[in-house]
């Protein structure tokens, strides 16, 4: 669909740089909390000068339908993560037997 | 392995490319463009609808519209959310959008000159970002999917008041039926331009189904919407502005006749009806805004520094 | 039971705002704050919308919400004069907003005490919606005062223009007596949380006595017609049909 926007014949695309600036409204994870008895979520971010700010926004933005009973915000610069890169290079199956699935359990005992 | 066998083993089993993932830098490019573009939409998209809050013939219409265009804010938030994730900022993303060099769908450049535009957006429109946004709820990168899930949950709801609307008008007074087919006369073609060029003419396709950024056709997108759409069209009521269109017994698709492609580009180029007062609404909104977020900043700033010599 | 006309006072009130407040969107400073006046809005049609209702209930002459809203004349309309004035930028957006929204918490929270029990409830919805408001455009006043010098400028502007259309919400006439709500006993309560926001705000409360009136009896600003003939034009020229 036209989200890509065709060039017009004879025009470049010009690229984002990356170049940051957020004129002092730094960028805020949110997190939600559907309902009670769920985990906090990762629902996506948004710009506020504030933690206090942010919360409010996040409210606005990520519960208008009513889904959440709890919203965090972190600066997204206090976000600290694990190297993912390199999980790829080990493999799970390591440990099968961490995983239910690797146990075969009789039909006659039931739910387990 | 590499960063680049991992990239395309994850693309090739369809699992999702994540922020801190290596990725070819034309992959990232490419996202980068679209994604903004697909927020720049969102907000754009907020001014012809925009444009009827005031005069809506009812207050539940008044509040439904209302709710629609926030939840475009919304989407748009969602989006440019999604966009950072890969390393540039909001500020940016929207700086190149004033200065025309990213653009928004062509769409949001044609006017809403009655109610019963109101009603064919969210039909005929949104109905196309529907099945698009389908589309790409299973796009390769993981947080554009996300954003694609969340806004599509929220994406029917602008769908289904839309045709509500046109309902509405069918079923009510002569002078309301014509403003709903002239409504439908003036928005039929621009609906199916939304879904692009034929995809033989277009530049990104192949390199954007390689990667899975895109997962359908712009033309498969295409017969789908209208098979989907003529319908409901006929439900209403309405005819088609189209002396071509037919149903093709044999395929069970509706064809139609062809798009005037020179309007297309004319649009895309910067001269359809609206394009130069979108953006010039748009540049004046955040300009007369500078004080104010200047100011929200400056304060952060200050108590930032109280708290810490305290 | 409430009078028709109290009903219609407290309902246009919320009518003229959220028609303001719906002309602002996409014209925020940010996507975040489109969002905010947005919600705003919504929920003071959301309140309009109950009470005309329930006063098309109480009439009993077969007018809907939408009749009582967009059928009646400026000179029917009992707002308050400061909903309806324009807002020439956010300072004087925010002003409009705050200065409402710190007397609907006290009118509100005395509604909810009503004998009428419907009414209560619509209050006591509307009082939850009003302290959302308010702890945000409080918090804009403050940041926008105590911002930068334009900031300052702007926010304290934004004050000066809107003042002299406070002291019509606590006038008291027999309506408000037979409701049971006197809006005079509802102004310390309100100048002391202005007064709060405003000093932590670094602005001044305006000095000037002059203090417009007579929007509840029909006599408004020149800005009320052509918010009307905006607002209502859907439903004059196409009356009585169905959208």
């Amino acid at each position: 669909m036209t989200y890509e926007v065709p060039l017009v014949p004879g025009e470049q695309h010009e690229d984002a740089t990356g170049a940051h600036d957020d004129h002092g409204w730094p960028l805020w994870e949110v997190f939600v909390r559907p309902k009670r008895g769920l985990n906090h979520t990762h629902a996506g971010s948004l710009h506020a000068t504030d933690a206090e700010t942010a919360v409010q926004n996040a409210r606005d933005a990520y519960t208008r339908r009513a889904e959440g009973v709890s919203v965090w915000v972190v600066p997204s610069t206090e976000i600290h993560a694990s190297d993912d890169a390199e999980s790829m290079f080990e493999p799970f199956e390591d440990r099968p037997y961490r995983h239910p699935t690797f146990y075969d359990i009789p039909d006659e005992v039931g739910q387990m | 392995m590499t960063g680049e066998d991992v990239f395309q083993a994850t693309i090739e089993a369809d699992e999702k490319i994540e922020p801190r993932d290596w990725m070819p830098e034309g992959y990232r490019k490419t996202l980068v463009r679209q994604i903004a573009q697909h927020a720049h939409s969102e907000i754009i998209g907020m001014q012809p609808e925009g444009n009827w809050i005031s005069r809506a013939p009812t207050l539940m219409r008044k509040a439904i519209l209302m709710a629609k265009v926030q939840d475009e804010a919304g989407h748009g938030l969602y989006l440019y959310s999604a966009a950072e994730t890969l390393g540039v900022s909001r500020d940016e993303l929207q700086h190149l959008l004033h200065i025309g060099k990213q653009k928004y769908s062509s769409i949001f450049n044609y006017p809403t000159l009655t109610w019963a535009d109101i009603g064919i957006i969210g039909w005929l429109v949104d109905g196309a970002a529907i099945v698009n946004q389908i589309a790409l709820q299973g796009t390769s990168y993981g947080p554009y999917s996300r954003a694609m899930v969340r806004i599509c949950k929220e994406e029917s709801f602008h769908q289904r008041q839309g045709y509500a609307i046109c309902l509405a008008l069918s079923q009510g007074s002569e002078e309301q039926r014509q403003m709903l087919q002239d409504a439908v006369d003036r928005w039929w073609w621009p609906s199916l331009m939304m879904f692009g060029p034929h995809d033989a003419e277009s530049t990104h396709t192949e390199e954007s189904m390689e990667w899975k950024i895109k997962r359908v056709s712009n033309d498969d997108l295409r017969q789908h919407f209208i098979d989907q759409t003529v319908p409901q069209g006929q439900y209403l009521g309405v005819t088609f502005p189209d002396a071509d269109l037919r149903y093709d017994e044999e395929t069970g698709h509706w064809h139609i006749g062809e798009i005037d492609w020179d309007e297309f580009w004319a649009v895309v180029k910067g001269n359809g009806p609206l394009n130069r007062e979108r953006i010039a609404n748009k540049v004046k909104a955040w300009d007369d805004g500078a004080w104010v977020r200047e100011a929200a900043a400056a304060y952060a700033d200050k108590h930032a520094r109280l708290a810490e010599s305290a | 039971m409430p009078e028709l006309a109290y009903l219609l006072r407290l309902a246009d009130d919320n009518v003229v705002i959220g028609q303001r407040l719906g002309e602002y969107i996409s014209r925020a400073p940010d996507l975040e704050e489109d969002l905010a006046v947005a919600n705003i809005a919504l929920d003071h049609i959301g309140v309009a919308q109950h009470l005309y209702t329930y006063a098309g209930e109480l009439e009993d002459a077969g007018r809907s919400e939408d009749d009582l809203a967009l059928g009646r004349t400026e000179r029917e309309f009992t707002n308050a004069l400061l909903v309806e004035q324009p807002h020439d930028g956010f300072g004087e957006l925010i002003a409009r907003q705050f200065l409402f929204d710190a007397y609907q918490m006290e009118l509100w929270d005395a509604v909810s005490r009503s004998s009428d029990e419907r009414l209560a409830g619509i209050a006591a919805k509307a009082l939850k919606e009003a302290r959302y408001h308010l702890r945000h455009t409080s918090g804009w006043v403050i940041r926008l005062g105590d911002g930068t010098e334009e900031s300052h400028r702007r926010m304290q502007a934004g004050i000066d223009a809107m003042w002299r259309f406070t002291g019509e919400l606590f006038e008291t006439d027999d309506l408000d007596l037979a409701a049971g709500v006197d809006p005079a006993s509802l102004r310390p309560a309100w100048d002391s949380t202005v007064d709060e926001v405003l000093a932590e705000a670094t602005l001044a409360r305006p000095d000037d006595p002059y203090q417009a009136t007579g929007g509840r009896r029909g006599v408004h600003s020149e800005h009320l017609g052509h918010l009307l003939a905006e607002m209502q034009s859907m439903h004059r020229t196409y009356p009585d049909l169905e959208w």
